[in-house]
């Protein structure tokens, strides 16, 4: 399972991924939607955590975007809204597989990762 | 209540609404910043007790990170808390360059969210105004967030804090978009009603792309 990560924190993002990367998940980081936009030209992705509020371009519009140039692509967002029914809502709304709060919980997030893909 | 007092008041709390969503977000951003990265030493810690050679550099980078987050929540604790004491009286003599400086702080996500720089240029010395410190945070993010519209995508604000003959004022500056705002869509109410409870006025010069906001230095009858 290939993962990118978008999200402007980057010490949050970077150290997310590597999370991932020790439980045997590929995982990538970026910092932006411009340059989520950029690395999926080179190399694909099964699937993209989003961050729902990110400089000059929205999580949701990114979701779209990647999801015109790849449509096998899934999507889980997350965010640090405080009110986790209207965020879970929203993310329903805008076809996403998973939300997720932050700060975030690994091991729910490995799972999900995993029942999406079905393993 | 006639119905200007409650828009009036509903504008108040919308302001303080906006401030405290935001601020709570950032506050968000670093816990979860301290979770992961707390959270991976404890990853690599589990890794170096099965025997995963690691360096102890990597822990100690890790470590200072936290550190790092732990100051910049405590940071935003602090303004905003200043920000919540601007309410504690309701006409109080301040500092306006501190008070800019508090509002820019607090605008700092919005500007990045809309990839615009906020650049102030500090006053050559103190200006103290007698105002009413928080109709003066709510007209300061009224401007800015204007002026950031105006400024637009990629570009920089600048900000300037000045004592004139006319009284203290704060130029926000390089507002490209000024020319195509209409006069009827700024000040809009919500702006006019600060600017008379504040004594004070708002300028547009569209040619040199300026937006001028003239205080009172004394709003005391």
């Amino acid at each position: 399972m290939r993962v990118l990560l978008v999200d402007d924190e980057e010490e949050l993002v970077s150290a997310l991924a590597e999370r991932l990367s020790i439980r045997g998940i590929e995982a990538d980081w970026v910092t932006s939607g411009e340059d989520a936009l950029k690395r999926i030209q080179s190399k694909t992705y099964d699937l993209a955590l989003l961050d729902v509020k990110l400089p000059r371009m929205s999580g949701l519009k990114l979701k779209k975007l990647l999801q015109e140039k790849n449509a096998e692509m899934k999507f889980i967002f997350f965010t640090g809204h405080g009110s986790e029914n209207n965020f879970k809502i929203g993310s329903a709304e805008a076809g996403a597989q998973y939300y997720l709060a932050k700060p975030v919980n690994i091991d729910l997030l490995v799972h999900k990762m995993n029942e999406i893909f079905n393993k | 209540m006639s119905c200007q007092h409650k828009n009036n008041s509903w504008a108040g709390f919308q302001f303080f609404g906006e401030m405290s969503a935001s601020i709570s977000h950032e506050i968000k951003n670093a816990l979860a910043t301290i979770n992961e990265t707390a959270g991976l030493l404890e990853d690599l810690t589990l890794l170096l007790e099965k025997g995963k050679p690691l360096e102890p550099e990597r822990f100690k980078i890790l470590a200072g990170r936290i550190m790092k987050q732990v100051q910049r929540a405590d940071t935003i604790v602090k303004n905003m808390n200043r920000f919540a004491h601007s309410t504690d009286e309701p006409v109080k003599d301040v500092e306006l360059g501190e008070t800019l400086e508090l509002m820019l702080t607090l605008s700092e996500r919005f500007a990045s969210m809309r990839g615009v720089k906020l650049e102030p240029k500090s006053p050559l010395g103190p200006i103290a105004i007698t105002t009413i410190p928080f109709f003066l945070n709510h007209l300061l993010w009224l401007c800015v967030d204007f002026a950031m519209n105006a400024a637009g995508q990629g570009k920089t604000v600048g900000l300037l804090t000045e004592e004139t003959e006319n009284g203290p004022q704060i130029r926000f500056t390089r507002l490209e978009g000024l020319v195509g705002v209409r006069t009827d869509e700024f000040p809009t109410q919500r702006e006019k009603t600060l600017l008379d409870a504040l004594k004070a006025e708002l300028k547009v010069n569209t040619e040199a792309g300026e937006l001028i906001l003239v205080l009172s230095g004394n709003i005391s009858p």
